[in-house]
């Protein structure tokens, strides 16, 4: 891991991206700007590509920018740090786009990838399902070849955003069975209001909804649903992920919290030696992980796939937003004759409750810690 | 062990099923589940017997207040064991119904656990005990999911105060009450944690042969015990608890609070960020009862406090008040 710097001509975009952010956010409380990736608002999703704001590592003949990796890290750090409403767009302008660009027939990307910088079209990620979740190769969900294409039964689980997605790239099992592992496995484009199709929100313990059950019975797909080649689903799941793994959203979930709790110190006037360590320990963690994922962006940059590099930060990232939440509400607890207003209680707990599962979306510690020892000859 | 824990939990499992805990969550009329507690008679279980209680000490109420944590008990019962026992003491009257306690500062609002619950609140405030109704108070919802904690603000005694703040005030009963409650949900967590790492088969073997659960959930036992252990000091002695044994248990028990649920929801994945999953009446609990009445930072400071005033060694510290329990001046 190499320290870089972002390009001047990439910083160059900062204050449009921040001024469009600002007018989209103002007067939206900090317990709802802690939903970031969350936070569901198609309309400003659309404005952002309106702006031109997505697609920024895609070719111009797509709809996208053409501006790499680094204009990108600066749009989504500035759409992270205010607790914009980003999930309309993340996880398709993350994963999707490049899995497309990657992957895809010249037809698919001619298809999909300009709707996907306009931030009109929407995917989901078929990945999980019941049985599998760290164990992602023994996924169940089989897609069978008919006279036109593919027929699809089975279910997925935990697929974010399903219930607000036009597709779902989906991990499906094309031939042999669970036994057979990373072999049979591939990536097909479902179009969710096919028949057949069934979503299921499932509310979570902040009592959202955003993550979903989604049913195939007997799903008919056309032939070309198929992304990328026939039984190499794994690797492109493989490449897909430290896509996922490797962006600045892996150290900033708890950042709307951070800014809300140092405001009420500034507002109460509190600056001794051990509140000024604790916010100094943060500060300085996080100018770590910004660093590491600045580094971890150059790689992208450069073409590289950075999977074990994109791992430690993310292992990093998440104990540090994980830790946030724990520490602030530890503070204010050790100052009762200081009022904590209604909002910042009400982000302090919203973050608290739902920051178990930052390390758990997109790989869990454990499996993450796994594929570090594996970079370092351990396994 | 004694005789009282059985019946108690007998009752708890009646008025604390999982279903019920939610529909409390989501605005039912608790009053009705209220009768159940306040016919059993424990909510006197601290009053002294020539004031019509049973007069058990800390001690003996503890295993009652670990039930309370291990059903998840959305009931502020232990507040109002706690409320009637000093009503009691100072003579007066004890009223129907669940009573919260706040440490309360003119004019600021704080945040109550259990209070959109109760029909009175004990305050403390410059020292002195007021017992008012809750709704004087400007009770209002937190709007975080699920949490019967209130806003309330306080605006001054309207009328005389019914007595003297116990000795390190409504916070250090606050404190062992909820070291103990914290301590029963981490007993309840540990098992839901091993029993599911036992039964999740992934990479075609239960999640809990991998090593690296075994010593996160080997961690988790350790910190249920010290919690556990913890709390039981902080009860050990009378009422009020002595300021080193309230700050003992609550500072290692909010400490394990915080550790224990992150093991837990790891270990559960995905399923544990569920609303349908009972995991979560558990873990959003121990965060409630871990800041409640002050979290580690606090205690620490009251503790260490006490430890730097005297020139003892450190063990020589510990034993005096542990042996001594509650005649320790620490
Ligand atoms: C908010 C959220 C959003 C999500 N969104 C999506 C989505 O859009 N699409 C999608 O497909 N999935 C999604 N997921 C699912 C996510 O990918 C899984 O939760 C994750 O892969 C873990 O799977 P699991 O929950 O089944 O846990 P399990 O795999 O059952 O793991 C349980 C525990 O066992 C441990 N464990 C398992 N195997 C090992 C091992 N070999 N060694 C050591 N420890 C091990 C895990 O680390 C964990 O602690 C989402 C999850 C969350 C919480």
């Amino acid at each position: 891991m190499t320290l870089a710097a972002l390009p001047a001509a990439d910083e160059a975009i900062r204050p449009a991206i921040r001024a469009l952010i600002e007018r989209a956010i103002a007067g939206t409380p900090a317990d709802i700007r802690a939903r970031s990736w969350l936070g569901f608002d198609a309309a400003f999703s659309r404005e952002l590509g309106a702006a031109g704001f997505l697609g920024l590592t895609l070719p111009k003949r797509y709809g996208g920018g053409e501006r790499g990796a680094f204009a990108r890290f600066i749009v989504v750090e500035e759409l992270l740090s205010a607790g914009a409403p980003v999930a309309a767009h993340w996880i398709t302008e993350r994963q999707t786009a490049p899995l497309i660009l990657n992957f895809g027939t010249e037809a698919q990307r001619n298809r999909y990838l300009p709707g996907i910088c306009r931030g009109e079209l929407i995917f989901c990620i078929g990945m999980s399902e019941p049985g599998s979740g760290s164990d992602l190769a023994s996924v169940r969900t089989r897609a069978e070849r008919t006279g036109s294409g593919w027929r699809v039964n089975g279910q997925k689980i935990w697929t974010t955003n399903a219930q607000h997605s036009d597709h779902m790239i989906a991990l499906l099992r094309t031939s042999g069975s669970a036994e057979d592992r990373h072999a049979g496995l591939s990536q097909m484009i479902i179009d969710l209001k096919a028949p057949g199709v069934t979503v299921r929100p499932i509310v979570d313990l902040t009592g959202g909804a955003h993550f979903c059950e989604v049913f195939f019975e007997d799903v008919e797909l056309p032939a070309d649903a198929l992304i990328g080649r026939e039984g190499e689903g794994w690797k492109q799941v493989t490449a897909e992920l430290a896509f996922e793994r490797s962006g600045p959203e892996r150290i900033y979930s708890s950042v709307v919290l951070l800014d809300a709790w140092i405001r009420h110190l500034q507002a109460s006037g509190r600056a001794d030696p051990a509140t000024a360590a604790l916010v100094g320990d943060f500060t300085a963690r996080m100018g770590v992980l910004r660093a590491m994922s600045i580094a971890c962006t150059a790689q992208l940059a450069a073409g590289e796939s950075p999977a074990v590099e994109a791992a430690l930060v993310k292992d990093l990232g998440t104990s540090l937003e994980q830790q946030l939440p724990i520490a602030i509400g530890d503070d204010l607890a050790a100052h009762p004759d200081e009022p904590v207003d209604a909002e910042l209680y009400r982000t302090l707990m919203y973050v608290t409750h739902i920051a178990p599962s930052f390390s758990l979306r997109g790989g869990t510690r454990e499996i993450l810690r796994g594929i570090i020892a594996r970079g370092m000859g351990l396994r | 062990m004694n005789e009282f824990i059985e019946p108690f939990e007998r009752m708890i499992e009646t008025i604390a099923t999982p279903a019920l805990v939610r529909a409390v969550e989501h605005g039912m009329d608790a009053a009705s589940l209220w009768d159940v507690v306040a016919a059993s008679g424990f909510l006197d279980a601290l009053v002294p017997e020539d004031r019509g209680g049973a007069g058990l000490s800390p001690a003996q109420v503890h295993p009652l207040w670990l039930a309370l944590g291990r059903h998840a008990v959305p009931l502020p019962i232990g507040e109002t064991m706690i409320a009637r026992y000093l009503l009691a003491m100072a003579g007066a009257d004890l009223p129907d119904g669940p009573i919260f306690l706040a440490e309360a500062r003119t004019g600021a609002e704080c945040v109550i656990s259990g209070g959109l619950l109760a029909r009175h609140a004990l305050v403390e405030a410059d020292g002195a005990l007021h017992l008012v109704e809750t709704a004087s108070m400007a009770p209002a919802p937190t709007g975080v999911n699920g949490s019967l904690a209130a806003r309330v603000s306080w605006s001054g005694p309207t009328r005389a105060a019914i007595g003297a703040a116990p000795a390190g005030g409504l916070r250090s009963l606050g404190a062992i009450l909820n070291a103990a409650r914290i301590a029963g949900a981490a007993a309840r967590l540990t098992g839901m944690a091993t029993a599911y790492a036992n039964e999740r088969i992934q990479f075609g073997k239960p999640i809990g042969r991998q090593q690296a659960l075994q010593q996160t959930l080997a961690v988790m036992a350790e910190d249920m015990v010290a919690a556990r252990i913890a709390s039981q000091l902080g009860c050990a002695g009378g009422l009020p608890p002595s300021p080193a044994a309230a700050a003992t248990a609550k500072s290692v028990a909010s400490a394990a609070a915080a550790r224990i649920t992150a093991t837990a929801h790891a270990v559960f994945g995905a399923i544990g960020i569920s609303e349908e999953h009972d995991l979560q009446l558990f873990t959003r609990r121990l965060h409630e009862w871990r800041l409640a009445d002050g979290a580690e930072t606090f205690w620490n400071r009251r503790l260490g406090a006490l430890r730097l005033a005297v020139e003892m060694g450190s063990v020589d510290f510990v034993r005096a008040w542990q042996d001594a329990g509650q005649d320790s001046s620490l």
